[in-house]
């Protein structure tokens, strides 16, 4: 097992046993849900419903209905669309760089934190479709054969190469997930009384028992797909960050786009871990695994992202002027001073000021400060993608054409509408399954544990049979 | 034939660890280990083969890589050679920069759901299959180790039981099966 240091302190707080992990992990499916379940997740679905009757009206009016015009071909649905996406980096990067670099803390964080990223990508989803007008032949973006010819998909086109990093992204990240929950679900399966739970989780489990090689195989699958979903994270946002940096629009085309873009997708992913976390661990009472450590790990990254982020603002303005490039030059000059100035200070406030305030050790370790910043970072990620997409296209080289963007309440409908959606999701993923990775919780356990860890001789346990453990055996 | 099967049930992966140390070393054949989560070192003692899936998880990626790169020839190169301001694909490594994203995308795809797919037929698991764990608490905090008579024929089930005796279980069962 491996060892380790004392002074660490404890992932799993208490006393706790392999049962009390199940326990702890399996009270809150088993127990009726609170009234405050039922009142949060009501409003999440009619939220979520008012943005599919936005969606409905959409499709069937047309996309003339958003506040896009001649200048502004681009805005809220691309905005919306980065955001999510940004916000769904954060699962399979917890899951797969964390557990590649064998981060213990990530087995409290990565289940629901791959499952919020699995409803976020899900979001980011709609809007590529919706933006397509005709949704009904969305399915032309596949490279079939068809009726009008020679006439192929261009792979040329990153958005084209978006489709295919979008949806594998999505694909990889469920299997991962899924995978990592089918032991789980087994637990359930043997632990719940009632006939029709019991039906579904089984079904569920896939009739998972536990055996030597199928935990050997476990884990051998998690590092694979830790080790392909690791580059997939990197090239999924870089991939998004080319739909702007292939162009010609000044303001957009920019070499460093996409680390610049990656970092601001971990950067949001991981605010919005924070935002659901902290509320998750309060309302299912699991402030045992997830404690003010996980969210001290947490701010760390957030900060050190915010500070690549930051950077690569200032690298941004610097290069324009350097570049000697008027064009350019001017679109950033615009950008902080012309009618969208509001836009860019937001973002500049709440993406740039606000993670430093992380160095203080006092406030990363704070949980209402947590909270309130993971909030602020969300915003400021969303003016981030507005400012780059609307700042840099309303105002063209023709001066005749220079527009303004104003959202009409369709824009916001569909926007605040996949919210909902994401919370209806993330609201059922939290009453029917395991939030925590019980399996992988217990086997760090004995590393990780207080109990274990400040026990004198190491080990916790006593009485059965000559329990002589050397230290070194892996 | 009718074959017995002895369960022997720990509370600990370590006592079950050195239980079974213990026993391999005097020749007992450990048929199976039912845990909740996986014991580290436990797969050499009773000697599980470390599985080959990394290396279907290769193949199934450079399946995909040729996959992809065979189609995207035929798309952009051989159907219909896309001229995009005045830069043909004349040949693919003309162009060979432009369609790595996809190929990347696409080796990550297959490897990814072929070594899954993989994985659930190799464990048989797949939606609507029966368990098969010995008892429902293997799931939670208990630890079984499975012995079958016909693996073990040389000890008689006197002499077989009475060496787990010295390894600290905390029950014991068996079960006769056809």
């Amino acid at each position: 097992m491996h060892k380790e240091a004392a002074i660490r302190e404890p992932l799993i707080l208490g006393h706790k046993t392999y049962t009390d992990i199940t326990a702890d992990v399996c009270k809150p499916i088993e127990d009726k849900a609170p009234k405050m379940w039922y009142v949060l997740f009501s409003i999440a679905l009619i939220i979520g419903l008012y943005g599919v009757g936005c969606i409905a009206y959409l499709i069937g009016t047309g996309i003339g209905v958003w506040g896009l015009n001649k200048t502004i071909g681009w805005a809220w649905d691309i905005t919306n669309f980065v955001w999510w996406v940004g916000i769904g980096h954060a699962g399979t990067l917890i899951s797969a760089v964390l557990l590649l670099f064998r981060q213990k803390w990530r087995m409290a964080i990565n289940r629901s934190a791959e499952a919020m990223t699995i409803f976020a990508v899900f979001m980011a989803g709609i809007f590529p479709m919706i933006h397509m007008g005709r949704i009904w032949l969305a399915y032309w973006v596949v490279p079939i054969p068809n009726q009008f010819g020679s006439l192929w998909v261009n792979f040329n086109s990153p958005l084209l190469w978006d489709v295919f990093a979008i949806s594998t992204y999505l694909s990889v990240s469920v299997v991962f997930w899924y995978i990592g929950l089918i032991p789980d679900f087994a637990t359930l399966r043997d632990r719940v009384k009632r006939p029709i739970p019991k039906k579904m989780y089984s079904i569920l489990s896939f009739g998972w028992s536990g055996r030597a090689k199928n935990w050997n195989r476990f884990e051998m699958v998690s590092l694979i797909l830790a080790g392909l979903a690791t580059p997939l994270v990197f090239s999924v946002h870089s991939i998004v960050s080319f739909d702007f940096a292939t162009s010609v629009i000044p303001g957009w085309h920019t070499t460093i786009f996409p680390p610049y873009f990656v970092a601001g997708a971990v950067f949001s992913g991981f605010a919005m871990v924070q935002t659901l976390m902290l509320v998750m661990r309060k309302a299912m009472r699991l402030e045992a695994y997830i404690h003010t450590r996980h969210v001290e790990y947490m701010n760390i990254v957030i900060m050190v992202t915010g500070s690549i982020v930051g950077t690569a603002y200032i690298t941004e303005l610097f290069i324009s002027w350097y570049s000697g490039v008027e064009y350019e030059a001017y679109a950033f000059i615009n950008r902080f001073s012309g009618p969208y100035w509001w836009a860019y200070w937001s973002m500049m406030t709440c993406n740039v000021i606000s993670p430093q305030l992380m160095w203080i050790r006092p406030l990363r370790r704070s949980l209402l400060f947590t909270f309130i910043i993971s909030i602020v970072v969300n915003i400021g990620m969303w003016f981030e993608r507005y400012v780059i997409i609307v700042s840099s296209i309303h105002r063209d080289y023709l001066p005749s054409s220079w527009s303004m963007h104003y959202p009409s309440h369709i824009d916001l409908g569909v926007y605040v509408g996949t919210i909902g959606l994401f919370f209806v999701f993330f609201l059922l993923f939290a009453r029917f399954f395991p939030v925590l990775p019980i399996a992988e919780l217990k086997t760090i356990l004995k590393s990780s544990g207080e109990s274990y860890k400040n026990a004198p001789d190491t080990h916790g346990h006593d009485g059965h049979g000559e329990g002589n453990h050397n230290t070194n055996n892996h | 034939m009718a074959e017995k099967i002895i369960y022997a049930m720990y509370d600990d992966d370590d006592v079950l660890k050195d239980g079974a140390k213990k026993l391999v070393a005097k020749g007992v054949k450990v048929s199976e280990v039912f845990s909740p989560f996986p014991i580290h070192g436990i797969d050499p003692i009773i000697g599980v083969q470390n599985t080959r899936l990394g290396i279907m998880a290769f193949l199934y990626a450079i399946t995909g890589t040729m996959l992809a790169t065979i189609a995207m020839r035929y798309f952009m190169v051989t159907d219909w050679p896309m001229n995009i301001g005045g830069k043909p694909n004349n040949t693919y490594l003309d162009n060979i920069l432009a369609f790595i994203p996809v190929t990347f995308e696409f080796t990550v795809l297959c490897a990814a759901h072929g070594m899954a797919l993989t994985y659930f037929l190799r464990n048989k698991i797949l939606p609507g299959l029966p368990a098969s764990n010995p008892d429902p608490r293997t799931t939670d905090d208990r630890f079984v180790m499975e012995f079958r008579m016909s693996e073990n024929s040389k000890f008689t089930e006197e002499e077989l039981t009475s060496l787990i005796q010295t390894t600290g279980y905390v029950e014991l069962d068996q079960k006769e099966v056809k």
